[in-house]
């Protein structure tokens, strides 16, 4: 059984991390001091490194430090930037958590921030264990899929096992998130059919046209050079091996970075911005993606591979499935699950898609993932402008009631 | 040991999931071929001739068109086909060649 961290809006953590979050790159080194010299695996470092504001990481900020497995914040501030940080605070203060929040220039410099840090993640973590353990279902897990690394074995090993495993999930009412409509391009007519209303599919065809859109202005696809390496030749071959990761379930609702899903189903999350691009690349590399999943509530991702990936994350434990079995071999120690067994016919995809599924089981009850254990703990955060969803997008939500 | 897999009875191309060398006997539509090239796992060969202008099938969708012809059993790839939606890039378009 689950034992989660009862959270003051109900959710459930399945960790009970104190972060520390600089609010800008030069509060960077002051937070990392902090998070260093803690020397804990439950102390994370996160942070956004822009001077200028930006809504969106102000909102998945607000969204990371408020995750369920979160248990208490420290912020650090230099002093001058535009973040909000009075707002950030309150906000973790609203939801019950501990935090503190530290401005270099006002501590004092670096050396005394870095103590002063010290001291308050301390009392935060004192405060964070006083989390009151609760049982915790199945259905109450968000669970996340993202691909790197991919090649040819992807989209026929690990990817359907992760979609075998997101049908059980999503069979036991937990909520499931796939995303990266830039590698989802040429699967829009197929994945619209498999929307719960035909408004819905319209949706999901426009966001997939928006990241097609979106990635010819920036001159290149979400493909890299090692994918071709590894026997995938064009986006569209590539986005069908990824799609396969979202299973068979019915898709549910369309959600943006630092959205809730409304209810237990599959969701798929759009990363691709709104609007004339502006801040470049959506995504710069796979952790930006994973902090996103992350900001939607994520409390674990699978993360498949091909030409392996040995990347984790900060707040949430990241689960690693290799697809192909010589990378499987070479990598062993970064991978949680082998899937290139299925390729070498020692196991079928449904034998892995099972094992998938008792591997989050198991994190979620504790257990370390092999990132986790090695200590990956990434975390990056860039500008990006969204507009909110539309109703279409989400035919679950409640809607609200007007008097 | 399975060298090729189908994935969908509508593909016109085939998966290496075991390293292919020179010479090995592959089994497409029609019959054996020996292998030209040496193909590694997770790439792709023609089940059968493809000319230039044909559409890839894999997993039973097109995942882009032939630029050039292949032979039953020849490798698939950047040389012989392109993307129908966003161009695919390799390192030495963007670093200049090595």
């Amino acid at each position: 059984m689950i034992e989660g961290y009862l959270r003051s809006d109900g959710r459930k953590g399945i960790r009970n991390v104190t972060i520390v979050a600089y609010l800008v790159e030069c509060a960077h080194h002051v937070a990392r001091r902090i998070v260093d010299k803690a020397d804990d695996p439950d102390v994370h470092l996160v942070g956004f490194p822009g001077c200028y504001p930006n809504a969106y990481a102000a909102k998945v900020m607000e969204a990371i430090a408020t995750h369920p497995n979160v248990g208490g914040v420290v912020l650090v501030s230099l002093g001058c930037e535009s973040f909000n940080r009075e707002r950030l605070r309150a906000v973790v203060e609203a939801s019950g958590r501990p935090v503190e929040l530290l401005v270099i220039q006002e501590v004092g410099g670096t050396a005394a921030t870095t103590k002063a840090g010290l001291e308050a993640v301390e009392r935060v973590r004192a405060g964070a264990a006083k989390t009151p353990r609760v049982p915790m279902a199945v259905e109450e897990l968000v669970v996340a899929t993202i691909c790197g690394g991919s090649d040819g074995t992807s989209g026929i090993t690990a990817n359907p096992a992760v979609g075998r495993a997101f049908d059980r999930f999503v069979a036991d009412g937990a909520t499931c998130i796939f995303e990266e409509t830039g590698e989802l391009v040429g699967c829009e007519t197929i994945m619209a059919t498999r929307a719960i209303t035909p408004e819905l599919g319209r949706e999901i065809e426009a966001c997939v046209e928006k990241a097609e859109r979106y990635y010819t202005t920036m001159g290149f696809g979400s493909f890299a050079p090692g994918n071709a390496e590894g026997g995938l030749t064009t986006q569209e071959e590539k986005s069908m091996g990824a799609y396969s990761k979202s299973g068979s379930s019915p898709i549910s609702g369309i959600i943006k970075p630092g959205d809730l899903a409304p209810t237990g189903g599959l969701y798929l999350l759009d990363v691709v911005p709104d609007g004339e691009p502006r801040f470049g690349f959506p995504n710069i590399s796979d952790n930006a993606e994973i902090v996103e999943l992350i900001a939607c509530g994520a409390h674990v991702t699978l993360f498949t591979t091909g030409r392996g990936s040995v990347v984790g994350s900060a707040i949430s434990p990241v689960i690693k499935i290799c697809a192909n079995p010589e990378t499987g071999r070479r990598l062993a120690a970064d991978m949680d699950v082998n899937a290139g067994r299925i390729l070498e016919g020692e196991a079928t995809l449904a034998q892995v898609g099972d094992e998938i599924y008792d591997r989050v089981i198991a994190v979620a009850s504790g257990e370390r993932s092999v990132s986790e254990e090695l200590g990956h703990r990434e975390f990056i955060l860039t500008y990006k402008a969204f507009e909110p969803v539309g109703p279409a997008c989400l035919p679950t939500r409640v809607q609200p009631v007007l008097a | 040991m399975t060298q090729l897999i189908l994935l969908h009875e509508d593909d016109n191309v085939l998966v290496v999931v075991a390293p292919v060398e020179v010479g090995d006997m592959l089994t497409v539509a029609g019959g054996t071929v020996p292998a030209r090239e040496g193909i590694t796992v997770g790439h792709k060969v023609a089940r059968h001739a493809l000319a230039a202008g044909d559409k890839v099938i894999k997993y039973g969708a097109p995942i882009g068109s032939m630029i050039a012809p292949a032979e039953p059993g020849e490798w698939v790839h950047m040389h012989n086909m392109k993307s129908d939606y966003i161009a695919s890039h390799t390192r030495a378009v963007v670093g200049g060649a090595a």
